[in-house]
């Protein structure tokens, strides 16, 4: 087939004969563009081969020649679109070099990384990265769930009728204003056995991942829901925290909060804040386009999501475990270990390689 | 020429961009229209609800034939493994489907491979990871939410609130028709959109046989010559067209087409050799149309 396309033919004197050792239909065709396709179709036809193994992800049963044929496959297909659109009226061939041509540029220029690769380097330094990136944004969040809890813990001092209000029916249980200090210590003890407890873990952690995708996505609406719904659950934290208080137990509340509650209030601070990244961006997209800063924020808010997800997988696990098999001092001890691990990991960890990089 | 006054083609046009590969060549793409979007969207929550409940079913079997009821408090540690697995289960499936397969080398979910769609970035750049999850962490707010709120706001058990909610949430899910690239909230967070990815058979070459070759039919043996003033009232769209008459080969349409060319060019339409004298006009017209265009010479439509 070599001889078909591309190679190169010294000028003769005499009339022009067609050099290419022709197939029947070649000779048969009337058309020159029709010749031009016919000469041409076997390489196509290779390329479409190989380009239906490699969608279907069978890249293992394409030969060594194949693969490396590759390239050069494409380039030729593209060459001839460009030759064809010139030169043929033949909307079928044009029509089927064009989706040619578009398959195989999509495998060509589309060279994946391996799922491993990509995780490898996610979280050897793409995920602090990203989290450093929106560091106003985790301010603006942080300053938010501050305020929140303040908030919530002031509207219930002065008037206990809001900590119903706050505070949902089913988290209410036992703890509600006027409870005694033993019945509040009951929620907080330590559990003997930890049956259940995965179960417990696997739930929380489901449950935990869709609150913060929420608080992601709805981010897209200039952040302001996503604000929104930090503050309601920071107040109903301020609630709880007020009521603890007025028994004398925060730093037991605390310490049984921090087991968990380090990682997963982390990560719901980082998913608010991707979502308000987003906002802020798309808000104000300085010299770029809206769109390509909101596609810019929204891989970096990708990034963090894979973050969370993966944070709010420890926190379960912490919450089901540590917290409820663990004294008050071991439960502190931990919370505080795993907020100087995160702290570390996002902040400190791979500045050095990305100043050696600028 | 009534068979001629249909062009799929104008309909498309508002849907067609060029992307330029690094080769110089513009590669045109067509932003995947609206309702196949939909469809395939459908056609996805249909697989995805269908495989997981009944995996679901098969695991709930299994949780009860390990002795699991609904009481926490004596759970033995098979059953505990059943609940982390199913509760997993879930989760996992019904955020990671569309992410698992748009990751893959068709860049497609069954749905959208049925209906010859993929994803693409925008910019013309590989489709990274990170986008694919970007696009679709935004299911929630535009289709879940919206939906539960359509069932909820008009009934009255959410108030007023509930009623601008689900104003708010319609901007989302209508997003899609305020924006001429049909990109939802998703895609533009993530840089990317949704493009037709058709995947045409290569048809046999026209002109290799039979009266195309010759201009004789093999039926009749009659020679079928046109002149250079009947060959030059038509343009390339109705080569086209013509093209597509051949190749569908229904006798009527073909006897309609070549009823009207031989009115249109002053020939008396004779009976039952319509193919070899289309084939003979087809390859004749492309010839001379051909010809002009390789000397920059076009000719779109009859008009021109």
């Amino acid at each position: 087939m070599s001889t078909a396309a591309g190679t190169i033919l010294p000028a003769t004197k005499g009339p022009i004969v067609n050099r290419v050792e022709a197939t029947s239909a070649i000779e048969t065709a009337a058309l020159r563009s029709d010749r031009f396709r016919l000469e041409r179709e076997g390489e196509w036809k290779r390329l479409e081969t190989i380009l239906g193994a490699m969608e279907k992800g069978r890249l293992r049963r394409l030969s060594d020649d194949d693969v490396l044929a590759l390239p050069a496959l494409y380039r030729m297909a593209a060459s001839s679109l460009a030759v064809a659109r010139e030169t043929s009226l033949d909307a079928s061939t044009l029509a089927y070099l064009e989706s040619l041509v578009q398959r195989a540029w999509f495998q060509v220029y589309g060279p994946r990384v391996g799922f491993y690769r990509w995780f490898g380097k996610f979280l050897g330094g793409k995920l602090s990265q990203s989290v450093r990136d929106i560091w106003l944004d985790i301010c603006i969040a942080f300053a938010v769930m501050i305020a929140g809890t303040i908030v919530g813990w002031l509207v219930v001092a002065r008037d206990q009728e809001w900590f119903y209000t706050l505070v949902p029916a089913e988290f209410a249980d036992s703890r509600q204003p006027g409870a005694s200090r033993e019945v509040l210590l009951e929620t907080l003890k330590v559990e003997e056995s930890a049956s259940g407890m995965s179960a417990f873990a696997a739930q929380l952690f489901t449950n935990n991942s869709s609150v913060c995708i929420l608080a992601f996505a709805l981010g897209f609406a200039f952040g302001i829901p996503s604000l929104l719904l930090l503050v309601q659950n920071m107040a109903l934290l301020g609630a709880f925290l007020w009521l603890y208080n007025s028994q004398g137990l925060l730093p037991e509340f605390s310490a049984w909060l921090a087991v968990h509650g380090t990682t997963e209030f982390f990560a719901i601070m980082l998913s608010s804040a991707a979502g308000i990244h987003i906002g802020r961006k798309m808000a104000f997209p300085g010299r770029r386009s809206i769109l390509s800063a909101a596609s810019e924020a929204g891989q970096r808010g990708a990034q963090v999501m894979v973050g969370v997800v993966l944070m709010l997988i420890f926190a379960a696990v912490l919450e089901a475990f540590p917290r409820q098999l663990a004294s008050t001092e071991t439960r502190g001890l931990i919370g505080g270990f795993m907020l100087i691990f995160w702290l570390t990991y996002f902040f400190a960890f791979g500045r050095n390689r990305e100043a050696e990089a600028a | 020429m009534s068979t001629l006054a249909y062009d799929p083609r104008s309909h498309r046009g508002r849907r067609q961009r060029q992307m330029v590969t690094p080769e110089g060549i513009a590669l045109p793409l067509t932003v995947g229209a609206r309702g196949s979007r939909a469809g395939a969207l459908i056609l996805d929550y249909v697989i995805l609800l269908v495989s997981t409940v009944a995996i679901m079913i098969a695991l709930f079997y299994i949780a009860e034939g390990v002795g699991l009821t609904g009481n926490f408090e004596e759970i033995s540690g098979a059953g505990e493994f059943m609940i982390i697995v199913i509760s997993l289960f879930w989760f996992i499936a019904w955020n990671g489907y569309f992410m698992a397969f748009e990751l893959g080398p068709r860049g497609a979910t069954p749905g959208k491979r049925v209906l010859g769609l993929r994803v693409a970035s925008r910019d013309g750049g590989r489709l990274t990871p990170e986008a694919v999850i970007a696009r679709n962490l935004m299911r929630d707010i535009e289709l879940f939410m919206p939906l539960i709120l359509l069932i909820v706001a008009p009934f009255g058990m959410a108030g007023l609130a509930g009623w601008g909610a689900l104003l708010w949430f319609l901007v989302f899910m209508l997003f899609p028709f305020f924006n001429k690239d049909a990109m939802r909230a998703g895609d533009i967070i993530a840089g990317t959109w949704v493009v037709e990815a058709p995947r045409s058979k290569l048809a046999a070459a026209l002109s290799t046989a039979g009266a195309a070759s010759k201009g004789t039919s093999t039926l009749t043996g009659a020679a079928y010559k046109f002149g250079d003033e009947e060959l030059s009232v038509y343009g390339e769209y109705e080569l086209q067209t013509l093209e597509r008459v051949l190749r569908d080969n229904r006798p009527e349409a073909q006897q309609a087409v070549a009823e009207a060319i031989c009115r249109k060019i002053g020939w008396n339409p004779g009976a039952g050799d319509e193919r070899a004298f289309l084939e003979a006009f087809y390859a004749q017209l492309r010839a001379r149309l051909e010809g002009g265009m390789r000397f920059g010479k076009r000719k779109a439509d009859k008009f021109s």
